[in-house]
């Protein structure tokens, strides 16, 4: 029978959204359990929120004398110890998950599954391929563990409301020392965050300017929305790279999108495939942002965008 | 350091909307234009700007595939890359398989640094560095937006989730390359010509000792499920309204 370890993902204090989405794929086969593996340093605050995670059986924290930091050269070794006897080894499909999953399965032997978006069975999955625009069957062989990333758009977190046990091991893996973590640089907002919040306001190359996105800010902060953004307007220097939306950058499923600005290149259509209702503001019709867009309005952003923020603080 | 080994994939195209066959066998790519991918192709720019600052000595471009990937592997050369290595093989290579192809070169080459995308736009699997850096043993700096070299470390800018992270790893070291970390140079007509005195090694994959057999099966390619048509409203006010209607706001 299958047993399910899922990696956490979390920033030393705070466990984050992605791990209960993982949960939440690991629950949808027949197993005999699913256990949440917490490495790296981590307050105990962390293994506290994957035990309150609802079907979680079991969460272990992992300590090892390395303060190098989340850096998947250390913690490979130490996930692929823990995976002696799992048939499963699940982390999320983000940034950490996909740096650090592969190399994970490749000290394991095996092959690595990238962006699970359905479970068929313990070991048949469907992914998507070329930006999304082709999903595959795929399925895994039943004599080795199946290491993958769940592709965290295409499920909900699990609730909060498990009560599983923590225990505590420490790695015997001898670990790395040719890596280490320097600093993360992230310009703070206190705006909700882009991966898991409920609405999105995103804009394009078609507001020009950093400046201009002040009206995007403003709209977002009406529907207390997280802010996103195109290629186009990250490369043009508009906002900074965490605000990206599409194949390679976040892939969200907000209740609500709205693209303003955006023509719609299908990279970015990639990562907001999943999202409840996509609305549109475009001042060009032919956009093919409009051929997705459940709700389109054709007109010139700089005035369309003050006008609805106007319009929603009055209603 | 003396070499750079940049890892190129032969895809199809990032400009062509691509087709999944109606019997569910997979996607069309016969005739459709096919390039180097393109975070493969940023991977080589960044391994020229080494050698042009005077901090490598060569460059060797590698790739896996039919013989058609020699054409990819002449726009490498044509683009700067001294020397280019196809280890011939036909079908579906998993990542896995290539970090173990490229491992055997890394082991022959003895590179100071390899270069290669983060994903590749056809499979979209974003694993072959992390998989060939654990097989080598040696660091992995993932989804690099900046890169700079000094005393035989590397410091990497990473574009993650959260925004930027800087590492430092040491070398040798595997690099995988994100879409900022700059812009590839257009080829000349010049370079063209020059590309195709430079050597290009052909290995078939069975002279090499390593296990490339698959281990996912694909059994169904469907195109994906496709948004309802929405509707047009023409103004600020009935745009709200639709917002209200589906308790949106």
């Amino acid at each position: 029978m299958a047993r399910v370890l899922i990696v956490a993902e979390h920033n030393g204090s705070a466990l984050n959204p992605s791990t209960a989405k993982c949960v939440t794929c690991a629950r949808s086969f027949p197993s005999d359990g699913v256990d949440i593996g917490v490495f790296g340093a981590a307050d105990q605050a962390v293994a506290n929120a994957a035990a309150m995670v609802e079907g979680v059986d079991k969460v272990i924290q992992v300590s090892a004398d390395s303060s190098a930091g989340p850096v998947a050269a250390v913690l490979a070794p130490q996930v692929a110890e823990l995976a002696a006897g799992y048939s499963h080894v699940f982390g999320p499909s983000t940034t950490f998950g996909k740096d650090l999953m592969p190399r994970v399965a490749a000290l394991l032997g095996v092959g690595q599954l990238s962006d699970i978006m359905a479970v068929d069975g313990p070991h048949q999955f469907k992914r998507p391929i070329y930006a999304g625009n082709a999903i595959v069957t795929v399925t895994a062989p039943e004599d080795r563990p199946v290491v993958a990333t769940v592709r965290t758009a295409s499920y909900q977190a699990s609730e909060g409301t498990g009560s599983a046990s923590v225990e505590t091991t420490d790695a015997n893996a001898s670990l790395p020392t040719h890596s280490r973590f320097v600093e993360l640089r992230s310009a703070s907002s206190d705006r909700p965050d882009l991966q898991t919040a409920a609405k999105v306001i995103s804009g394009g190359r078609a507001l020009a300017s950093a400046e201009n996105f002040d009206i995007l800010y403003k709209l977002a902060d009406t529907l207390n929305a997280a802010v996103g953004a195109s290629r186009a307007a990250v490369d043009a220097g508009y906002v900074p790279n965490e605000l990206q939306v599409g194949q390679t950058g976040k892939i969200i499923a907000p209740d609500l999108y709205v693209a303003i600005g955006i023509s719609g290149a299908i990279q970015h259509l990639t990562g907001i495939k999943d999202a409840g209702t996509i609305v549109a503001i475009n001042k060009d019709e032919e956009a093919p942002i409009f051929e997705v867009a459940d709700i389109g309005l054709v007109g010139d952003l700089f005035k369309l965008v003050p006008e609805l923020t106007a319009a929603l603080e009055q209603s | 350091m003396q070499k750079i080994m940049v890892c190129i994939k032969r895809v199809v195209d990032y400009n062509v909307r691509i087709r999944v066959k109606p019997d569910g066998s997979g996607v069309a790519t016969e005739g459709v234009k096919m390039s180097i991918n393109p975070f493969d192709e940023i991977a080589l720019e960044e391994a020229l700007r080494i050698k042009e600052r005077g901090e490598a000595d060569e460059i060797v471009a590698v790739s896996i595939g039919t013989s058609d990937a020699q054409q990819q592997l002449r726009t490498a050369l044509a683009m700067g890359a001294d020397r280019a290595i196809l280890v011939e093989a036909e079908g579906e290579i998993e990542p896995l398989s290539a970090a173990r192809i490229f491992l055997d070169l890394v082991q022959q080459e003895q590179p100071g640094l390899v270069i290669l995308g983060k994903q590749a736009i056809d499979d979209d699997c974003n694993q072959t560095g992390q998989m060939l850096a654990a097989l080598w043993d040696r660091p992995q700096a993932t989804f690099a937006s900046e890169l700079s070299l000094s005393d035989g470390k590397a410091t990497v800018t990473r574009e993650v989730d959260a925004g930027l992270e800087v590492m430092e790893v040491e070398l040798p070291a595997v690099i995988t390359t994100d879409l900022r970390l700059n812009e590839p140079r257009y080829v000349k007509l010049p370079d063209i010509m020059k590309a195709k005195k430079k050597p290009l090694d052909v290995r078939p994959a069975a002279q090499l000792d390593v296990d490339l057999t698959p281990q996912f099966s694909v059994i169904q390619t469907d195109p994906p499920a496709q948004r309802e048509k929405g509707i047009m409203v023409s103004d600020v006010a009935a745009l709200v309204n639709a917002l209200q209607e589906k308790g949106l706001i």
